[in-house]
This record gives structure tokens, C-alpha cells and sequence, in this order.
């Protein structure tokens, strides 16, 4: 009597199981090829937001370099790519992916553009976890302050520039947040000298395509 | 509850016994993603879609399963459901769904939901348990849109921003700014202002419930009064 109530029961859920199953593959099945491709489009919105079609002519997804925490001055804890913007065969620019890992709570994700002169087309934080209000100006949706980095290099300004105001730098800090965006000028900093050091093989300048490394310089 | 009313699902679904503020459950992402209108519509209509997929395959099944495997079943089927929307979201609504990030998956350990499929729908026919669940959901639903409005209101200064991520690029300016000089008021913003918000919506509906029931009180109170014989003495009415 037990026994047959302890099949029964194993059985039917066992069935529910393949069926709840087979529901889920199906979805799968059906979504896979959208969610890709919404995917594949929301990171191509975020890299075209840096260096617009009108520079470039190339797809820069299909265009990568791998980078990842070998390469110490971005900060990366997983292997990602270097975006390259060609036009005409020629690089005209690169978005490199870089983490700051000192924000005030987490890591910061950015992804900084530079063009071939060693200036910056643009920066962007793809993830942030900074307090409502108050880090979190650090998404252009809350505020421009990501744009005063545009056009900035490493000689503009000199190397003590690269600061927010209050360490004597000329970047604005934000009222009541002073961590974040010194994490984020700290790492768009490292970014720039991880570009100078590797700018013949981002560049593509010698000819070769060298997978670049934190160790070649 | 073998007659059951849609009349009165209805009022219990929306007012009577809204499952976010007075049966008070699902109250973590009722908390977590009411930031803003966009964010608490697209997880209270997530909710109600889940709602009613688990409420009708729970009744449509009811007959079959026995009180020892019930749960786990009802479970299996909540988690199916949320897992196909969630994907649905992620292809369809993609940057919605990146925003409501944890708390779409968290669904399934929303309690509405399972309170729903064993209190009413493992006990109802398949018509009155989808409207159950269309009902509570929608009950779940306006709260949130409610909570998430009046916290962008006072957080922000503005209304209804960011639209188009749930109902595309012509929603993109439904955006109302009530005041265009605003100083976002923080606490509105972080979790103590969803506390406080939905007390103060609590204490609103206790209010207007307090209302109704004296008003219904001094209406039942008077055919009683009239039916005794006229007394000479105090207020005839």
C-alpha cells in the first residue's frame, strides 16, 4: 500500500519534471537566437556610443584583441576583448575594457576609447554599484562627468593632472562622493599608459598583430 | 469555495486582500525595484504573467496529484514558468531585464505566488483560478507601479523616465518632469524610502477602509432605527 502510494507519487513527478523540463528546452530553443542577438546588440550601442559610424567603417565585434588579468594595468578578473575601429584597414581607434577595483562598492567596469593619437574618444561605465545619488554619476543616464574626459590624454593633462580636485588633480570630484570617481580616474589613467606602452600593437603600427601583454614592453 | 464570485475576486485580489499590502507578501523585490515606474511595472507585470501560468496549470492539474507531492510539484511548475519568462524578457525587452537583474529569477520565491496556487488554485476550477490570478497580480502590479511612481516623484523630481525600456522607442518621452530644478531627495531612493512608502500606502488604505466602514455602519444603523416605533424622546431620524 505504501510502497505503491511512494511509485505513484515518484512517478508523477517524475513526469512533471520531464515536462516543466521540455517546457523550459523549448522556450530555449525558441529565444536563443533573439537573446544573442540582443546581446550582441546592446554591447555594439555601448562601443558606437565612443566612436561613432562615421569614424570607422569596420564591425568592431568582429575586430577584438584578447586581453585579460595577465595584462595588470587594466585590472581585469576575466579575460575580455579590445575593440578596434578601423576604417579603410587602417586602426583609427581602440576601446579597451578596464575595471576599478576600488570603488566605494565593487568593481567599477569601464570601457575607455582611444584614438590613434593617444587621445580619449570617450569613456563609459558598463556596470557600477555606487550609491544612488551620489557615486553613481558615473553613468552618463545621471550625469555628464564622464564626457570631461574626452579629448584628455596623457599630456593633457600632465601626469599630476590625473587627479580629481581635492588631490590636486583637475577633474571635478562629485558632492559627497570622492572615492568613486578617484577609482575612475585612476583607472582611465592606467588605461592610457597601457595603450602608450602597447601602442604599436594596438595601432597595428609596425604591421603585425601582436597579442599584447602586460610583459612587452 | 465552491461558488466563488468574480465580482468578489476581484475586490479581494485588488483591495480587499492585495497580496502586497495586506497579506504583505513578496515584500523583498516589492522593496528591492520600486526605484522608479518602469523598473515596478516591468516586475509587477512579470509577476502577474507568472501569477497566471502557475494558477491555471496548478488547477488544471489539481485532480491528479496528491496532497504528499503537491508542493513540489507546484513548485517545479512556478519555477518552469518564471525561468520561460525570464527568458522571453531577456530576448524581447533586454535592457529591462539587465535593470531587474536577481529579482526576475527571485520570482519563483515570491510567496503570492505559491500562497496563490495552494490556497485558491489547487482548490478551484480553471476559469475562476486564472482570474485569481490575473486579479492578484494585477493587485501586486499597481501597488508596485503606485510605490515606484511616488518614489521617483520625490526621489528624482520627474515621472514615468526611461519608458521605452518596457514599451519601446515611442514611450522614449513619456518622461514628466514636475520640477526641473531638483535636488534628488536620496532616502526616497534607497531601501528605508520603500519602507516608508509602503507604510505610508498602508496607512492610506487603512484610512479610506475606516471610512467605508463607518459610513456602512451608520447606513445599516438607520433601517433599524426606523423600523422601531417612533420614540419621543433624542434625535428622530
Amino acid at each position: 500500500m505504501l510502497g505503491r502510494s511512494i511509485t505513484r507519487n515518484s512517478i508523477l513527478l517524475a513526469v512533471f519534471a520531464a515536462c516543466t523540463t521540455a517546457l523550459i528546452a523549448g522556450t530555449h530553443l525558441l529565444t536563443k537566437d533573439d537573446i544573442a542577438e540582443q546581446k550582441r546588440r546592446a554591447e555594439e550601442r555601448a562601443l558606437l556610443q565612443i566612436i561613432p559610424k562615421s569614424r570607422h567603417n569596420n564591425s568592431m565585434l568582429d575586430d577584438t584583441i584578447a586581453v585579460g588579468p595577465q595584462d595588470a594595468e587594466l585590472g581585469l578578473r576575466k579575460d575580455k576583448q579590445i575593440y578596434v575601429a578601423r576604417e579603410n584597414g587602417d586602426v583609427v581607434a581602440v576601446i579597451i575594457p578596464a575595471v576599478a577595483r576600488d570603488g566605494y562598492s565593487g568593481d567599477i567596469e569601464l570601457i575607455v576609447g582611444v584614438n590613434r593619437d593617444g587621445t580619449i574618444a570617450g569613456v563609459r561605465a558598463l556596470a557600477q554599484r555606487e550609491t544612488p545619488g551620489l557615486g553613481d554619476k558615473v553613468d552618463l543616464k545621471k550625469s555628464n562627468w564622464m564626457l570631461s574626459f574626452n579629448g584628455r590624454s596623457l599630456q593633457n593633462p600632465t601626469l599630476a593632472g590625473w587627479a580629481v580636485k581635492k588631490d590636486d588633480g583637475i577633474f571635478d570630484q562629485f558632492t559627497g562622493a570622492t572615492i568613486t570617481p578617484r577609482a575612475v580616474v585612476a583607472a582611465i589613467l592606467r588605461v592610457l599608459q597601457f595603450a602608450a606602452t602597447n601602442r604599436d600593437s594596438l595601432f597595428d603600427i609596425s604591421g603585425t598583430n601582436v597579442v599584447p601583454t602586460g610583459d612587452n614592453t | 469555495m465552491a461558488d466563488v464570485s468574480y465580482k468578489d475576486l476581484s475586490i479581494n485580489g485588488l483591495w480587499k486582500n492585495n497580496p502586497a499590502i495586506v497579506q504583505l507578501l513578496g515584500l523583498c523585490p516589492l522593496l528591492a525595484v520600486t526605484g522608479s515606474v518602469v523598473n515596478a511595472l516591468g516586475l509587477g507585470l512579470a509577476t502577474t504573467m507568472v501569477l497566471i501560468i502557475s494558477n491555471t496549470s496548478v488547477s488544471l492539474i489539481r485532480n491528479l496529484v496528491s496532497d504528499a507531492v503537491r508542493l513540489p510539484t507546484f513548485v517545479m511548475i512556478i519555477a518552469a514558468a518564471v525561468t520561460c519568462i525570464e527568458l522571453l524578457m531577456q530576448a524581447f525587452t533586454y535592457e529591462l531585464f539587465q535593470i531587474l537583474g536577481i529579482f526576475l529569477p527571485l520570482i519563483t520565491t515570491n510567496c503570492v505566488i505559491l500562497g496563490r496556487a495552494d490556497g485558491f488554485a489547487a482548490r478551484n476550477s480553471l476559469g475562476p483560478s486564472f482570474y485569481d490570478g490575473l486579479i492578484m497580480g494585477l493587485g501586486f502590479a499597481c501597488v508596485l507601479a503606485v510605490l515606484g511612481g511616488l518614489r521617483e516623484l520625490s526621489g528624482t523630481g520627474a515621472l514615468f523616465a526611461n519608458m521605452d525600456l518596457l514599451f519601446g522607442s515611442s514611450a522614449a518621452n513619456w518622461k514628466v518632469v514636475m520640477y526641473s530644478d531638483y535636488q534628488p531627495f536620496l532616502l526616497a531612493i534607497l531601501p528605508p524610502g520603500a519602507f516608508i512608502f509602503t507604510g505610508l500606502i498602508i496607512a492610506v488604505k487603512n484610512l479610506i477602509d475606516d471610512r467605508i466602514k463607518k459610513r456602512q455602519d451608520a447606513l445599516k444603523a438607520r433601517p433599524v432605527k426606523g423600523a422601531k416605533r417612533v420614540r419621543v424622546t433624542g434625535a428622530v431620524s
